[in-house]
């Protein structure tokens, strides 16, 4: 069941940072100075790679198979967007109440899927993720339907800093967001908890026998999960200031997967990568055609599955050994 | 009375429709075990065909239909040989990776052959007319599906049953080593089961074409659909396969009478309760 060709080469992820660990962040740092008219599609970009990173968690590192991940996403976004519609204005109590609605979704969720694997797990994530999409579809008066939650109003971040237009705020609050989980994340993958799950991704069976919890820590795994993805959809609702039924649909499942596996499973970074490619490829096909970017994406995937195992991540490593054996 | 016989007849023809798309995927999702997401796709193929020959080249009917098959079981072919093939021994993620893959480039490709908009859904005189059967009036068409659905029930049944591509093709698939080691040919069984099952999709495309009707996002809109209903009925089962087709119509239909507010959602959740109730697993490692 190991993911698409994912791969790890020292048992525990060095606790130091590298040099080029910093490069995404200094990019990302970069891009806020130099595309200030791209502030606000810059934000969705960092939010779908908190959402990509918080699948990796459960499915590159864990290998739970989800095509429902939306769930959590779609539920931390509604959260945020009706509490901020009730007059709850403050944002980043706003987005934790949210992941932590999420976090208990993904107890009730763990419970139904957690032990199953393979085909009947990708079933049932699939199922409930239609249920969900169907229920905020029917609840009009929650959700608002196809129209969607509009006009959510936020107070100043830190009674300081505006919302504005241009999305200032929106990108630094945003990246701030990614780069605590992302911190998170790198520290508890490093963990002997997270080599357990690569474990029990591995082989399941063999680590019952030495005696891992693998229900309790899958379930600890997926609530993580569960609340980072719940938190991105909530920062999605905060900065856009819309919610629409879009946030619990298949294809949001199904694209946050594509730009996961596309940058690399289990690598934390692959998220990263993985999600910023998809999102600039989207948007410079959208702009000739609607369906064009279908194309391109869809060739990608299926070029990582067939050539590049390991997505993006793993491209580069094959270079870089290359490089590396070139000049010894 | 009047309702009832309503809610059996669109039911079941709708069930027939989805019986045979999903019967397709029965074969390459539970016979074969490739979890394939892009068998709505071969459907579409298999729809857009018979309508394009219908309007375009005024062919009739059920020629275009048997045309429409055929050309989708021929264009999986070179599908499955270059892109199914690799991935027959890789995981679950990577068949689901790659088939995703295949269906949003099969999106691309029908909306840059047909265009964005929803095909016009014209039937032939012959089908679009009704015929009195004492309690109810009833099109044509809908009769035409169930026939057809009834037919293939039985054939589908003899051939992966009774014949002896089907005890090779169970043989291959239950142990694919042994089966290659007494002389069979599995890879080119594959790739004739493999055609077979989409051609099935095809089928079900073009026949179903007004029940189910299509657009480019046909791959995806119906996906979830095919896939519940292969399943719950337990992978590779025809028989089970057809009954949970046909009660699938049949309860949609139903619940879009009498509860036009509830939509899919209760559909889709009775399917996890039965989901649920095969597996018995729930909550089960948890005590």
């Amino acid at each position: 069941m190991a993911g698409a060709g994912a791969r790890f080469s020292p048992l525990l992820a060095p606790p130091r940072f590298g040099l080029l660990e910093a490069l995404p962040w200094l990019l990302a740092i970069a891009a806020y100075f130099a595309f200030p008219s791209y502030l606000s599609f810059g934000s969705g970009i960092l939010i779908m790679a908190l959402f990509a990173l918080s699948l990796d968690l459960a499915l590159g590192y864990a290998g739970i198979l989800t095509l429902g991940h939306a769930i959590f996403f779609g539920t931390g976004a509604y959260a945020a967007g009706l509490m901020a519609l009730a007059g709850w204005r403050e944002p980043i109590t706003g987005a934790l109440l949210s992941g932590g609605l999420s976090a208990a979704l993904a107890v009730v969720v763990g419970f139904l899927v957690l032990h199953l694997s393979g085909l009947p797990q990708i079933m049932t994530t699939l199922a409930l993720g239609v249920i969900f999409f169907e229920v905020a579809n029917k609840l009009t008066s929650v959700t608002g339907g196809d129209d969607g939650l509009q006009g959510i109003k936020l107070d100043p971040l830190f009674g300081v800093f505006d919302w504005t237009v241009y999305g200032h705020t929106a990108y630094l609050y945003a990246l701030a967001w990614l780069l605590l989980l992302f911190l998170v994340a790198r520290r508890l993958t490093a963990s002997p908890f997270g080599l357990a799950l690569q474990g029990i991704r591995i082989n399941p069976l063999r680590m019952q026998m030495i005696g891992s919890p693998i229900a309790f820590r899958l379930m600890k795994v997926f609530v993580i999960s569960g609340s980072m993805a719940g938190i991105a959809g909530a920062i999605s609702a905060q900065t856009t200031k819309f919610v629409g039924l879009e946030v619990y649909s298949l294809n949001t499942s199904a694209a946050v997967l594509v730009m996961l596996v596309l940058g690399g499973l289990g690598r934390l970074y692959g998220a990263l990568i993985g999600t910023a490619v998809y999102m600039i490829v989207h948007h410079a096909a959208a702009i000739a055609d609607p369906y064009n970017w279908m194309f391109v994406i869809g060739a990608l995937l299926i070029g990582v599955v067939l050539l590049a195992r390991g997505g993006l991540m793993g491209v580069g490593d094959r270079v870089l050994k290359r490089l590396a054996r070139r000049t010894p | 009375m009047n309702v009832a016989a309503f809610i059996l007849v669109y039911g079941l023809s709708y069930g027939m429709v989805l019986f045979i798309i999903s019967v397709g995927l029965a074969v390459t999702l539970g016979l074969m075990r490739v979890v394939n997401m892009a068998h709505g796709a071969f459907a579409a193929v298999g729809g857009y065909c018979a309508v394009a020959m219908m309007t375009d080249w005024s062919v009739p009917f059920p020629l275009a239909v048997l045309a429409a098959t055929l050309a989708t079981a021929l264009i999986s072919v070179p599908i499955e040989r270059f892109l199914y093939v690799p991935i027959y021994q890789a995981g679950e993620l990577d068949q689901v990776l790659l088939t995703i893959g295949l269906v949003f480039v099969s999106i691309a490709g029908l909306n840059l052959a047909f265009g964005p908009n929803p095909m016009p859904t014209a039937l032939p005189r012959w089908l679009e007319a009704n015929v009195d059967l004492g309690p109810l009036v009833v099109q044509n068409y809908r009769l035409m599906i169930i026939a057809a659905g009834a037919v293939l029930i039985a054939a589908l049944w003899i051939v992966l049953d009774r014949t002896d591509f089907g005890a090779r093709l169970r043989a291959a698939v239950e142990r694919r080593g042994m089966a290659a080691a007494v002389g069979i040919n599995v890879d080119r069984l594959f790739t004739v089961a493999f055609a077979l099952g989409s051609g099935l999709a095809g089928l079900g495309g073009a026949l179903g074409y007004q029940v189910l009707p299509l657009e480019p996002t046909y791959p995806f809109k119906y996906l979830a659909l095919f896939l519940v209903v292969v399943s719950i009925a337990g992978l590779g089962n025809i028989r089970a396969t057809a009954a949970m087709a046909l009660l699938v119509g049949l309860i949609d239909t139903a619940l879009r009478y009498f509860f036009p507010a509830a939509g899919a959602f209760a559909l889709f959740a009775i399917l996890i309760a039965i989901q649920f109730w095969r597996y018995r697993g729930a909550f089960r490692i948890w005590y």
